[in-house]
This record gives structure tokens, C-alpha cells and sequence, in this order.
């Protein structure tokens, strides 16, 4: 990680592979967190509704979905959704590199495997993370609204000031945070268990090698997010 | 070729083991500027373990490897990086970049390591494309390309920078014969035109002699000599005798043991 850093910081600075690597982790993660982010705003409104009509406080519900989403389940969720998008094609891409000794051509090219392979990557997971998130919790709370309001006839200005009054600039900075580190945390991860895929137990040869060790990045990406999501947030509260 | 050529690259008592196996078991060998030193042996011997070492990507147990002077085990990455800025290698498998074009895998050297412009990186390139005969190939994927262009192409891109010492691991391994004398053409040629050291791993005996300055055997762990084709072939060391007879046939020093041989039959 430290030498990925470093590598990042240390000239010279090329554009074009951090955009077409923002491009894959994040312009073509869109849909998937379009989708998931609707629906999940979706069920927030469903429950949350449901939930709330019991004590008679329906005016809750945008502040509910909007808290909900920020805070937690949008960074979360939406990270979730890279990892099993572009996280495992991370893995399983540097991976194949490794089997195929192209990362030895490149160390034998004198070029930099973690500034040529690792670095855009990162970057682009630190770009393009909070902007998915961002846009999974605008996606999630116009689903939220769909259901409370359109479905549900709570009235648009409660649902919206609600929101309004509940949700305070620490929220949004406690979820850009984590999407922050998250970017970081699933592409280092991926990336990391492709690159040192030859020294993964049992040798992480062949296909079958690089299939075990994608799983097992996709694995403890996923866990690793939920974990440092509890100490973020046990930290920043 | 002269023994007075400057020693860029030497093995001092190397020592290599995998999994309590010993691969390299004292490995001594001397590479002379301009020369073309041939690693022969047969398959697992360790052929490619003393050209990963010689490469930095492998740091032995034991000994020394030194590459212009510099003692790779004791090089920081920026010195080992200058070192491999010299270096040519084409892979035994080739390690072509298979999501990108014959083009970009040729260009790419010049794009990471020089401040070229793209209109001169073409030129350079065109002009390799050429060398090895792959015109009008440059937009393919290597997955759609022969074994036998994969290798030009590899060595197209080992060459593109002008390297100063080119190794080859098995260069015509899964070749046929025609497409294996191209490649041995195409190392003839570059060679008399950059003036590469070259260091190949090989065990295609007896063509790869024709190439060589010096030969070594891999054999039990340690080079077995590093001598001429000529004195390899008639060498009284009986592990490189019986990989010669194993190979190329009974070679006869003299009539005398030519004719001892026909009266002991």
C-alpha cells in the first residue's frame, strides 16, 4: 500500500490511464448503482412507511430514507456493488498478468508494475467511490420518494423537509469519508491479492488459481468494508 | 570475440532451492560484452531459474550475481531498474500484454520509458514491424496471431529500446523448423546490426551452436563448462559428453577412437 502511495505521489503523472481506469470502475459501474440504489431506496420508503404509520410519525420517513442512505447504506451498498463489478475483474485481470509472466515483462521493461498497474486504479477508486455514492444516495432517496410519496400519499414538503431538518453536513461527511476509504480499501485489496497471486496457499496456478484467489479478494473486500464501515463510524460518531 | 571483452554479466557460486529442492547448486558463469553465451540442458534443470536470477527476479540463497558490476542482490530498486533499462527479454511463453495490439505492445517501452512523441514512437515501431516482417499486423490482438509471430513480435518489443544485453528463454520452443530458423535469422541479423550480448536458454542442439560464442550445460545443478560449440562438442567432461551424444550423435575427436569404435562393434 505504502508503495503504491508512493508511487502515486512520485512523478511523472499520466492522465490518460487514471481516466480510463475512472471510466471502468466508475462510468461503467453506473447502471448497477443506479439499479440498486433505486431499489434500495425503494425498500427503505416500504419499510420505513410501514414502520413509522405504526407510531403516527409518516413525516419521518424522508429523514429516515435520506439518514439510512448516507450514512450507511449508500457507501456500504454501493462499494458492495464495486466489488463484485470491477473489484473481482481487478483481480482476476492483474492476476492473469502475474500467471502469464507479464508482470516480470514489465519489471524487465525497468517499468514500475505498481505505477503502471496498481496506482491508476487506486486513484481512480478514490475518484470515482464517492462520486458512485453520492449518486446512489440521490438515486435512493427519489426511490424512497416514489414509494412515500407517490405510493404512500406522504406529502412531498414533509418528506423533503424531513430530510432537511434530520440530515446535518457530519452525515454527508461520515459518508464521503467511507467512501473514500472504501475506494481505497477494495482496489488495494483486489488489486494486492492479484499481484502477489503467486504467493497465495497452494500456488494460485492456472485458471482454477486465479478463480480462487478472485473469490477470496472478492471475500475479504466485501468483509473488509463492512468491518472498517463499523469502526468509521464508531470513530466519527 | 575476445576473452578480453568487459564481464557484463557474472554468477559467482550461485544457489537456488524450491521446496527443499536444489535447483542451482553453485552456479559460476561469466557473460562477455558482445558475445552470445547458450545455456543448454535438458528441460527442468534450471535453465530459466539462472536467467531469472540474472534478471533480478529470482535472488538466490546463496552467491552472487553481479550485472555490469552491480550486485543485484544489493541494488535498491532505482539501481536495479537502471540496470533492467539495458536488458531485452523475450519470454519463454513470450509474456505478450494480451489485451493490447501488436502495436501498443511494441510501443509501450517507448511510451513508459521515453519522453518520445507518438508521431516518432510509430516511426520506431513501423520500422521494428518491418524488421520482423509482421507489416499490416500491428492492429491484431496477440491471441490472434501464430506462436511463430507472437515470438517476432516479442522480440520486436525486446529490441524496440536498443537493450544493450537480450536474453531468450527457449526462443523456438513449439516452433517448426522454418519458423525456427526465422527466429535464429532474425537474432543473426539484429545482433550483427545493435550489437546486443545476448544470453539464450536453449536446448535446441545442434542448430543453436551456429549462434553461439560460448556453451554451457546445466546439468546436476552446476554449469558444466562454458567453452566453444567446437571444444563443447569434443569436451571429455562426461556430462556434457553424453549430452552431446544424447543429441547430435557420436562425435568423434580423432580417427583413432572413430576406429576403436568400428572394431569394437
Amino acid at each position: 500500500m505504502l508503495t503504491s502511495v508512493y508511487c502515486a505521489i512520485k512523478p511523472p503523472y499520466k492522465l490518460r490511464p487514471i481516466v480510463r481506469q475512472i471510466q471502468f470502475i466508475g462510468a461503467n459501474s453506473l447502471f448497477v448503482i443506479l439499479f440498486t440504489g433505486l431499489f434500495t431506496g425503494m425498500v427503505l420508503g416500504l419499510q420505513g412507511y410501514y414502520t413509522l404509520a405504526k407510531f403516527g410519525s409518516v413525516g419521518f420517513l424522508g429523514g429516515a430514507v435520506a439518514l439510512s442512505l448516507i450514512r450507511e447504506l449508500g457507501p456500504v451498498l454501493a462499494a458492495l456493488m464495486v466489488i463484485g463489478r470491477a473489484g473481482s475483474a481487478i483481480c482476476a485481470e492483474v492476476g492473469i498478468m502475474r500467471n502469464s509472466e507479464q508482470i516480470d515483462a514489465l519489471e524487465c521493461m525497468a517499468i514500475d508494475p505498481y505505477k503502471y498497474l496498481i496506482v491508476p486504479k487506486l486513484v481512480a477508486g478514490l475518484i470515482a467511490m464517492p462520486l458512485l455514492t453520492c449518486i446512489f444516495d440521490v438515486i435512493g432517496i427519489l426511490g424512497g420518494f416514489m414509494i412515500g410519496v407517490q405510493l404512500f400519499d406522504v406529502s412531498a414538503g414533509a418528506y423533503f423537509q424531513g430530510m432537511y431538518s434530520s440530515v446535518v453536513w457530519l452525515d454527508i461527511e461520515m459518508g464521503l469519508v467511507k467512501s473514500v476509504i472504501f475506494g481505497l480499501l477494495l482496489v488495494w485489496i483486489c488489486a494486492a491479492k492479484g499481484f502477489y497471486l503467486h504467493r497465495e496457499k497452494g500456488g494460485g496456478f492456472g485458471a482454477e488459481g486465479v478463480s480462487r484467489t478472485t473469490t477470496s479478494a472478492v471475500v475479504l473486500a466485501s468483509v473488509s468494508v463492512l468491518v472498517w464501515d463499523y469502526l468509521i463510524s464508531a470513530i466519527l460518531l | 570475440m575476445t576473452t578480453d571483452n568487459e564481464i557484463v554479466i557474472e554468477l559467482d557460486q550461485v544457489e537456488k532451492s524450491f521446496n527443499g529442492q536444489k535447483v542451482l547448486d553453485g552456479v559460476s558463469l561469466q557473460v562477455r560484452a558482445g558475445t552470445t553465451t547458450v545455456i543448454v540442458g535438458a528441460s527442468g534443470q534450471g535453465k530459466s531459474v539462472i536467467l531469472k536470477h540474472m534478471l533480478g527476479l529470482m535472488t538466490p540463497d546463496a552467491g552472487r550475481v553481479e550485472v555490469f558490476g552491480q550486485d543485484l542482490q544489493r541494488a535498491s530498486k532505482r539501481k536495479l531498474r537502471e540496470i533492467r533499462s539495458y536488458f531485452g527479454v523475450l519470454f519463454q511463453n513470450v509474456a505478450l500484454f494480451d489485451s493490447m495490439t501488436v502495436y501498443d505492445n511494441i510501443a509501450l517501452p517507448l511510451r513508459e520509458r521515453t519522453h518520445d512523441d507518438e508521431k516518432s514512437i510509430r516511426r520506431n515501431v513501423e520500422e521494428k514491424l518491418a524488421l520482423m516482417g509482421l507489416e499490416g499486423h500491428e492492429a491484431k490482438f496477440p491471441a490472434q496471431l501464430s506462436g511463430g509471430m507472437q515470438k517476432r513480435v516479442g522480440l520486436a518489443r525486446a529490441l524496440v529500446l536498443n537493450p544493450k544485453v537480450v536474453f531468450f528463454d527457449e526462443p523456438t520452443t513449439g516452433l517448426d523448423v522454418s519458423k525456427s530458423n526465422e527466429i535464429y535469422r532474425l537474432f543473426f541479423e539484429t545482433q550483427a546490426r545493435l550489437n546486443y550480448t545476448a544470453v539464450i536458454v536453449s536446448h535446441d542442439v545442434p542448430k543453436i551452436f551456429k549462434l553461439s560464442d560460448y556453451v554451457a550445460l546445466m546439468a546436476k545443478g552446476q554449469l558444466q563448462g562454458c567453452m566453444s560449440p567446437e571444444a563443447f562438442q569434443l569436451s571429455d567432461n562426461p556430462l556434457i559428453r553424453s549430452f552431446v551424444v544424447e543429441t547430435m550423435g557420436p562425435i568423434y575427436s580423432s580417427e583413432t577412437e572413430e576406429s576403436l569404435l568400428y572394431e569394437a562393434l
